[in-house]
C-alpha cells in the first residue's frame, strides 16, 4: 500500500538521490554565498564607514543599485549576461555570483550601520590612548559593531538561504527543482511541494530561533 | 565590454511591453499591499491582544510565510489549489494571492512592532477622556501606528515590486518575463536586461522618493 | 453626599499592597491635595477613580454611582461602555501630558467633545477655542505637540480635560516632568480653574502651591492616609512622624508666616 506506484512514500523512494543532491546543491550554493558575501561585504562595509571619497561612492552606488534590483533579475542577467564576456560558466556558477553579488550588498549595508551605531566616545577614547586607526578599528569599534550586525546578517543568511529555489529558474537543479521534477514524473503536486516547503520551513525556523538565543547571550553587553 | 555593439532599437520596439510590464507589476504590488496590510492588522491584533486559541495560529502563520522561500510560495498556490479543488484563479490572480499572503504576515510583524513602540500614555489619556475601546484604536492608536510605520510600509512596497519578478516563473508579463523573452526573441542581451534593471531601478526609487515625501508631511514627532 | 466618595479602597500589584485602606471624601468645589512620599500610593489612587487601575476591594463612588462596578454591592464589574461613560465624567492630567501626537491642539481638545459626548463640530470648536483661550493658547490651536512647548503641552492637555465639563478633575503631577521655568504658567491655570469653583484633587510635589490652591491636604504614607485636614493645620501642626520627616525635606518654604 504505502510502497505502491503513486504513493508518496514510494515516489519519495523512487526520487530519495536526487532530491539529495538537489539538497546538496541548496547547501553548498548557500554557503558558498554566504561566506563570500559575507568576506566581501564586511570589506565593503569598512569602506562605506571609513573609505575616502571616491571609493566611499563606488561602494554606495554598487550597494544602492543592487539593492535597488530583483535577486532574480540579477541571477538572470549574470547568467545571459556573463557569456558575453566570454566568461564560460556554468549556471551554478552564474548563480552563486549573483546570489554572492546580492549577499555582498547588505551585509555591507549592514557593517556600515552597525559601526556608525557605537557612539562617537569609544573612537575618541581608543584615539586618547594612544590607538593607532587599525587598531581603533581592530580592536575597539568592530568587537562592539559585530555584535550589532548578528540579527541582520543572520536574515541576510536566511534570505541567501531562500534565494537559492531562485537558482531553479536558471536550471540549477537546487531542492525546489528536483522536486519540480519527482512532480513531473508523479504528479504528486501537493506531497512534494508540502515536502519541500517544510523542509525550508523547518531549517530556517530553526536557525532563526537559534541565531535569537545567541543574541539574548550576547545582550548583556548591551551599554 | 568585449567587442558588443548596443543596438537600442530592439528596446524601442518592445518599448510598450515593458511599460505594460511595469505597469503589471507595480500594479500587482500595491494591491497585495493593501490586502497584506488588511491581514497584517488582523494578524497583528491577534497575536497581541487575540484570545489564546488565536494567537497560536497568528503566531504560525506568520512564521511559516516568512521562513519559506517565496518562489515555493507561488508554485504551492498557482499548482496546488487547483489540486484542492479550488480552480478559477488565473496566473495573476494566484500571483496576487500569494503576495498579498506574503506581504500579510511581514506587515504584520511591522504592526506588532509599531503597536508595542506606542506609548502606554495615549492609549490612558484617551481612555480617561471617555472613548470606548474600538474608538480608542480608530483615533488615537491606529493613526499614531500608521504614522510610526509609515518607513516600514514604504519599504515593504519596495520590496513588494521587486518581488513581482518571481511572477515571471509562472509567466506572469511583468518586467522579468518581458527582458527574458524580448531577451530570447532579438538575442540582445544587455539591452534586455539593462532595460529591465534600470526600470526596477528607477521605480523602486521613484516609489521610495515619493513615500518619503508622504512620511515627512505625516511624521509624528515624539 | 460628598461629590466623590472612597471607602475602604485596596490595591495590589502581586504581593504588594499599595493601597491598604483608604477613605476619602471630596465636595463639591473643594480641591484635595494628595501629598507623600513616592511610593505612598498618591498616585494609583488617583488612578483607581477613573478605572485606569481596577481596584481590588471597596468603592469608589462619584455622584453615588460606583465607578467601574455595579452599584448594588456585587461588585460586578461595568460594561466598557459604561466605565467609558463614567470617566468622561472625570477629567484628568497626565505628568507627560499624553497629547495625541498626530493632532493639533485644538483637534486634541474636540475629540472627546465630538465622538464621546456626539457634539457637533462646530459647536466643539467654539468650545476647544474657548478653552484654549482661556489658558492662554489662542494662538497655538493648530500647533501639533511636537511645536509646543512642555508647559504649553500640559496646558492644552489641561483645556482639554475641563472642555469635557468633567465632574472632577485629576491632576497626576502635572507638573514633575516640565523644566523648572515652565512650572508657573501650568501652575497659573491650575489655580485659575480652582478659583473658578472646579472641583479637584491632585497629586503634587509642590508644596507652596498645595499650601495655596488647596482646601484640603491629605498625607499617605504606605498605602493609607496618615493625616488630613486644612493646609495650615497639615502643613504647621504635623501630628505624624512620617509627616513631620516628609515635610523637613521642605523646611524653610514654610518658615514664614503664612
Amino acid at each position: 500500500m504505502i510502497f505502491e506506484r503513486g504513493h508518496f512514500i514510494y515516489e519519495f523512494w523512487v526520487a530519495r538521490f536526487s532530491l539529495l543532491a538537489g539538497l546538496w546543491t541548496t547547501v553548498s550554493t548557500s554557503f558558498l554565498t554566504i561566506v563570500i558575501g559575507s568576506a566581501l561585504g564586511l570589506v565593503l562595509g569598512l569602506v562605506l564607514a571609513y573609505g575616502i571619497w571616491p571609493l566611499r561612492f563606488l561602494a554606495r552606488f554598487y550597494v544602492d543599485v543592487i539593492r535597488g534590483i530583483p535577486l532574480l533579475v540579477l541571477i538572470l542577467f549574470a547568467y545571459y549576461g556573463l557569456a558575453l564576456f566570454k566568461i564560460s560558466v556554468t549556471p551554478y556558477w552564474a548563480g552563486v555570483i549573483a546570489l554572492s553579488a546580492f549577499c555582498v550588498s547588505h551585509v555591507a549595508e549592514t557593517v556600515r550601520g552597525a559601526i556608525q551605531s557605537v557612539p562617537a566616545g569609544q573612537d575618541e577614547a581608543a584615539k586618547a590612548i594612544g590607538l593607532p586607526f587599525l587598531k581603533r578599528v581592530r580592536y575597539v569599534i568592530l568587537p562592539q559593531a559585530l555584535r550589532r550586525v548578528l540579527p541582520p546578517w543572520v536574515n541576510t543568511a536566511l534570505e541567501m538561504v531562500k534565494g537559492t529555489t531562485l537558482l531553479s529558474v536558471i536550471g540549477v537543479v537546487e531542492l525546489l527543482l528536483a522536486s519540480q521534477q519527482a512532480i513531473a514524473r508523479n504528479y504528486l503536486i501537493l506531497q512534494f511541494y508540502l515536502a519541500a516547503t517544510l523542509f525550508y520551513f523547518i531549517v530556517n525556523f530553526a536557525i532563526a530561533q537559534l541565531a535569537a538565543a545567541l543574541e539574548r547571550r550576547f545582550r548583556r553587553f548591551k551599554y | 565590454m568585449l567587442n558588443y555593439n548596443f543596438n537600442w532599437s530592439v528596446i524601442w520596439r518592445n518599448w510598450d511591453k515593458f511599460v505594460d510590464a511595469l505597469l503589471l507589476g507595480l500594479g500587482m504590488a500595491v494591491v497585495s499591499l493593501l490586502i497584506g496590510t488588511l491581514i497584517g492588522l488582523l494578524v497583528a491584533y491577534a497575536r497581541g491582544a487575540g484570545p489564546r486559541w488565536l494567537r497560536w495560529p497568528a503566531f504560525v502563520y506568520v512564521e511559516f510565510i516568512r521562513n519559506v522561500p517565496l518562489l515555493l510560495l507561488v508554485f504551492f498556490v498557482y499548482f496546488g489549489l487547483p489540486e484542492l479543488g479550488i480552480y478559477g484563479l488565473d496566473k495573476v490572480q494566484s500571483f496576487v494571492l500569494t503576495l498579498s499572503l506574503y506581504a500579510g504576515a511581514y506587515m504584520a510583524e511591522v504592526f506588532r512592532a509599531g503597536l508595542a513602540s506606542i506609548p502606554r500614555g495615549y492609549a490612558e489619556a484617551a481612555r480617561a477622556i471617555g472613548l470606548r475601546p474600538l474608538q480608542r484604536q480608530r483615533y488615537v492608536i491606529l493613526p499614531v501606528m500608521f504614522r510610526i510605520t509609515l518607513p516600514s510600509i514604504t519599504n515593504n512596497l519596495v520590496s513588494l515590486f521587486k518581488d513581482t519578478s518571481l511572477a515571471a516563473a509562472i509567466a506572469v508579463p511583468e518586467l522579468t518575463f518581458t527582458a527574458r523573452q524580448v531577451n530570447a526573441n532579438t538575442f540582445r542581451v544587455m539591452e534586455s536586461w539593462l532595460t529591465a534593471t534600470a526600470l526596477y531601478l528607477f521605480t523602486a526609487y521613484a516609489i521610495a522618493i515619493v513615500l518619503r515625501l508622504v512620511e515627512k508631511r505625516y511624521a509624528v514627532i515624539r | 453626599m460628598a461629590l466623590l466618595e472612597a471607602r475602604n479602597v485596596q490595591k495590589h500589584f502581586g504581593s504588594v499592597e499599595v493601597l491598604k485602606s483608604i477613605d476619602l471624601d471630596v465636595e463639591q468645589g473643594q480641591v484635595v491635595a494628595l501629598i507623600g512620599a513616592s511610593g505612598s500610593g498618591k498616585t494609583t489612587f488617583l488612578r483607581c477613580i477613573n478605572l485606569l487601575e481596577q481596584y481590588d476591594a471597596g468603592s469608589i463612588a462619584l455622584d453615588g454611582e460606583v465607578v467601574g462596578f455595579t452599584s448594588d454591592g456585587r461588585r460586578r464589574p461595568l460594561s466598557e461602555r459604561r466605565v467609558s461613560a463614567q470617566r468622561a465624567r472625570i477629567g484628568m492630567v497626565f505628568q507627560q501630558f499624553n497629547l495625541f501626537p498626530h493632532m493639533t491642539a485644538e483637534q486634541n481638545v474636540m475629540l472627546g467633545l465630538t465622538k464621546v459626548q456626539g457634539k457637533a463640530k462646530d459647536e466643539a470648536a467654539t468650545i476647544a477655542r474657548h478653552w484654549l483661550d482661556r489658558v492662554g493658547l489662542s494662538e497655538r490651536r493648530d500647533h501639533y505637540p511636537y511645536q509646543l512647548s512642555g508647559g504649553q503641552q500640559q496646558r492644552v492637555a489641561i483645556a482639554r480635560a475641563v472642555a469635557m465639563s468633567p465632574r472632577l478633575m485629576l491632576f497626576d503631577e502635572a507638573t514633575s516632568a516640565l523644566d523648572p521655568e515652565l512650572v508657573a504658567e501650568v501652575l497659573a491655570v491650575i489655580q485659575d480653574l480652582a478659583k473658578s469653583g472646579m472641583t479637584m484633587l491632585l497629586v503634587s510635589h509642590e508644596m507652596l502651591f498645595v499650601r495655596d490652591v488647596a482646601s484640603k491636604v491629605v498625607f499617605m504614607d504606605g498605602g493609607r492616609i496618615a493625616q488630613a485636614g486644612p493646609p495650615e493645620e497639615v502643613f504647621h501642626h504635623p501630628e505624624n512622624e512620617r509627616l513631620k520627616t516628609f515635610l523637613g525635606r521642605f523646611h524653610g518654604m514654610f518658615g514664614q508666616p503664612v
